[in-house]
This record gives C-alpha cells, structure tokens and sequence, in this order.
C-alpha cells in the first residue's frame, strides 16, 4: 500500500500549486523507493523514460518558423481575416475547428493539427479576431475565448482519432486483450464502437463551444466597434 | 532510410544553439540557470539516441534529468526580454504580406499530411523512405523545416538567427514546463515499476460487489477516469482497470460484447485527459504557449464537457454492450 504515497504526493502537490516538475519529480523518487527500487535504478528508470518520450518535447522545432511569421504579423492577419467574415463568430469558428479536427483525426491525420502548430499560430488568433469585431476584448475574456480555442483542439482530437483503425489506443486495446485473455479482436470493431462517443462528443463540445458566444455578449458591455469589420479589413 | 533519431539529434540542437543565446542575452536576470536548464534539455536529446539502443548507461541521463527538476523546480529559470516587432511595424507587416503569411504556416500541417499519407508508403532500396512508427513525428520535422525554407524566402530573410531568436523567446515564454510531458511519462513508468497498478486493482475489486451489471459499469467507466486523470493517460490507466473489471466482470460474468465495453472504457479515461494536469502536453503546455495567465485555464473549459462525456459513455456502454 505504501507506493500508493506516490499518487498522493501528485494529487496533494498538484492541488496546492506546487512547481509541477517538483511535484512529478519528488513523486517518481518517493514511489520508485518505496516500490523497492534502489537509488539507482530510480536514475535509469528517470534516463530511460526521458530517452522514450522525447517525441512529445519536438514540437519545439516548429517555433522558430511560427516565431519568424509571428514577427511578421501572422497572428494580426489571422484576426484579420476572420473579421471579414462577418456571420462566423467565435462560437461558430471554434465549433468548426472542432468538427474539423474531429474528422481529420478520424481519417488517422492526428498529427495535422495541434496546440504549436495550429492553434497558437492561428486558431486562437482568429477566435479571438472573431470576438473582437463585436466586441471591446477585456483580458479576462481574452483568456477564456484562449482556452476555448485550447478546449477544442483537445476534445476534437481525443474523440476523433479512435475512429481510425490504426491509433495507439485502438491497437493498445487489441494488442492488449488478445495476449493476455488468447482471444482474437479485430481493430475494425473497436473503431466502430468509438462512433457514438464521437458523436456525442461534437454535440456536446459543439454546443458549448456555441454557447461560448451568448457568455462573451453577456460579460462584454463594450458595444461593438464602431467601424464596421468590413471597413477594417480593407 | 530517415531516422527519427536524426531529427531527434536537430532537435537536440536547436535546444543548444538556443542556450548559447540565453546565456549571451544580458536582459534575462537569471541566464546562467535558464542557459543551463536548456543546455542539459539538448545534451540529453542526442545521448539519449544510446539509452534508447541500450548502448549507454541510462543513470547520468537520469541525473541529468533530476538536475533540470531542481534548475526549473527552485528558480533558477528565467526570461530574457523579448526581442521582436513593434506592434505597428506588425500591423504594416500584415498588411504588406496578407494572407500569404499563411502559406509557410499551412505547409507544416501539409507537409505532415502528405508525409502521413504519401511518403509513408514509398521506400528507397528495399527500405521505408521514413523510420516505421515515426512517420508522424518526422512529417512534423521535416514540414516545419520546409516551412522555414519558404517563410524566409517569402519574407526574404537572409539570418538565420532571426527565426532562431523569435523561436527561443517564445521557448522562455514557454519555460520549463515543456519538459512536464516527458517527466510524466517516466512517473507512468515508475508507478508500473513499483507495482501502482496491482495496489489499485485490489482495490478496485474490495469495492465491487457481485450482480449488478451496471454498477461494475459504472465502476470501470469511473476508475478509468479517476485513474486516467491520477496518471495523466488513459493508456496506463487501460490494463489496470480492465484486468480488475472490464474483463472478469463485464466481458465474461456478464458476457458484455467485448469491443463496445473495451473502446468505450477507454474513451471515458479520455474523458480524465481533459480534467487533469497530469496531461500536460494537453493542457498545462497549450495554457503556456497560449500565454494564460490561469495555467488550469483549458481545464476549466474541458471539465463540463469531460463530465457529460463520461455519463454519455457509461450510457453507451450500459445500453449496447449487454
């Protein structure tokens, strides 16, 4: 029961706001410890994790170009642009991003969108330009349409990709059940049964992601700009 | 054959030529800790190529590893003033270049797409064009490359130190967060290591009496949550309470169709990735680059979803499965 302390030591680390990587990092010595291992195989175990999971840190490599367009106005085109449109509001943008993340994810294409890539670059920027041609944006809102954006990529992505046959999860499954209990599944009918969650998932998110809207013109008094957005655009 | 350890090795290299400007930027009050913290981030990308193929002993990475924690974890990190546009110079940018700013931008995703779909099947000498496994990965590299090629010929950019420095301000902006994701994966494997996973699952089986088909749904749909967000991944969460539950008791007690019960449990710990922090290249690292001041910020916009989607699974799976 003892290496239980480790969970705790997350939980409790987590919950007070303590710097997260001392958290995760106390919580692995305390655990590896208590689970028996010795200080140095706590090391090796901290090694080798780093040298396993170094394909979620190489997103890095798409700052320096996202960085050098940033300088150059990317994110203010963005908010252009999406001001010209002037049906799509927030809600309706980030409720079609999600729809699109959702199918491509669904078509095995994960890695296609995503928080470096997309939606810092742009995503978020258009949201936010959507918001702005009606309303003044107070920094709280700022923030919210922001996370929104973060919210969108995420649900679509989780309950999209599990559709497609050949994602981590599906064969994690499969590969799972079919050696431990010696049956035989197929991915194909797995992938089927994530159908209805999917679904689920674009009504619910969609609706909230749209409901995003009727929040903003509630908590924002400030009218809508006074030059109309199509004016700004040329 | 293109290899992911090479692209691992770019990386390794940009991380270092981004130190040794953190450590020549004066602005930054702490730039020896924040110089170091991603100096030992680039060393341990290219040694780890030996810890992966077993031909380097994995203990001074794991040092390594531990000093980052304290570098970042008893601020010694910091960030230097950003050196960028103004915001009218930006503003004129835009309007000058218009909508071509995104080409350079769209060709990342592009790229990955085509290399996902296209280059993925092609293969020179008998041999994949890209590593099996990494096409992903490597699409992502080898598209932001291409889309630094084309951005600086579009906005006709000769240094390119330029790119560079942009690319570290926005990794200070970051911080040390960005390593979160990697050191939660290690957790996942200490915990299984040090046997988390058997104590949760005796757990788990005190708690479940025996009949009640829709309780021991709700059982699994629940601790593959619980267990998920206490992890931060549905995949470390899926053995355990499947073993403990979704197959004794669903599968064969109450002879559930085994792929609904099985893809739906580990859709409702998906439900735990959007609640927890311990998903952080998810939640915590979006909240950074996005600049939030609130890093929970994501979650919070997740949570209401992530509740409804769990009662929505366990309505699936208590409705088809039996």
């Amino acid at each position: 029961m003892l290496v239980l302390l480790g969970v705790l030591v997350v939980v409790a680390g987590f919950a007070t706001r303590r710097n997260p990587l001392l958290v995760v990092g106390a919580a692995g010595i305390v655990t590896g410890l208590l689970g028996g291992l010795s200080p140095r195989e706590v090391l090796a175990a901290f090694g080798t994790g780093f040298a396993g999971s170094r394909a979620v840190t190489v997103f890095a490599i798409t700052l320096p170009v996202i960085g050098l367009l940033e300088r150059h106005g990317l994110q203010e085109q963005a908010r252009n642009l999406i001001t010209r449109f002037s049906g799509l509001t927030t809600g309706r943008f980030l409720a079609l991003y999600l729809l699109l993340r959702q199918i491509t994810a669904a078509l095995g294409l994960g890695g296609v969108f995503g928080h470096a890539q997309t939606v810092r670059p742009l995503a978020a920027p258009m949201a936010e330009g959507a918001a702005r041609g009606r309303h003044a944006l107070t920094d709280k809102a700022r923030e919210k349409v922001r996370s929104y954006a973060a919210s969108a990529d995420n649900v679509g992505f989780f309950f999209g990709e599990d559709v497609f046959l050949a994602v981590g999860s599906i064969l994690l499954i499969t590969g799972f059940v079919n050696t431990t209990y010696h049956t035989h599944l197929e991915p194909l009918d797995l992938a089927l049964w994530a159908i209805p969650t999917a679904l689920c998932a674009l009504a619910v998110h969609g609706w909230r992601l749209l409901r995003l809207d009727r929040t903003l013109e509630r908590a924002l008094p400030g009218a809508p700009r006074s030059a109309p957005a199509d004016e700004v655009a040329k | 054959m293109i290899r992911a350890e090479w692209f691992f090795w770019l990386v390794g290299g940009v991380f270092l030529v981004m130190a040794a400007q953190m450590l020549a930027d004066r602005t930054n009050p702490k730039r020896l800790g924040t110089a170091a913290f991603w100096a030992l981030l680039g060393l341990g990308f290219c040694y780890s190529t030996g810890v992966a193929d077993k031909s380097a002993p994995a203990e001074p990475l794991g040092a390594a590893v531990l000093v980052m924690i304290c570098l970042a974890g008893f601020g010694f990190t910091g960030r230097g003033a950003a050196r960028t546009t103004t915001a009218e110079e930006r503003a004129a940018s835009a309007a000058r270049y218009g909508n071509k700013l995104f080409v350079p931008a769209l060709t990342i995703p592009a790229v990955a797409l085509v290399c996902a779909v296209v280059v993925k099947k092609v293969s020179a000498g008998g041999q994949p064009l890209l590593q099996k496994g990494s096409e992903t990965v490597l699409g992502l590299g080898i598209g932001a490359l291409i889309a630094l090629v084309v951005g600086m010929v579009m906005l006709r950019e000769r240094r390119l130190s330029i790119p560079v420095h942009a690319g570290r301000s926005t990794l200070e902006s970051v911080g040390p967060v960005m390593l979160l994701p990697q050191l939660l994966a290690t957790l996942g494997a200490i915990f299984a290591l040090a046997g988390v996973g058997d104590q949760v699952r005796r757990g788990t089986t005190v708690l479940l009496p025996e009949g009640s088909v829709l309780l021991a749904v709700v059982v699994y749909c629940v601790g593959m949550f619980l267990f998920t967000a206490v992890m931060g991944n549905a995949f470390a969460a899926f053995p355990v309470m499947t073993a403990a539950v979704g197959w004794p008791v669903l599968v064969e007690q109450a002879h559930g169709d085994a792929p609904a019960v099985l893809a739906v449990g580990m859709l409702a710990g998906f439900c735990g990735t959007l609640v927890t922090p311990m998903a952080a290249n998810y939640n915590i690292v979006p909240a950074a680059l996005l600049e939030l001041t609130d890093q929970y910020g994501p979650i919070k916009a997740q949570l209401p979803t992530a509740f409804v989607l769990l009662g929505c699974n366990i309505a699936i799976m208590s409705v088809f499965a039996f």
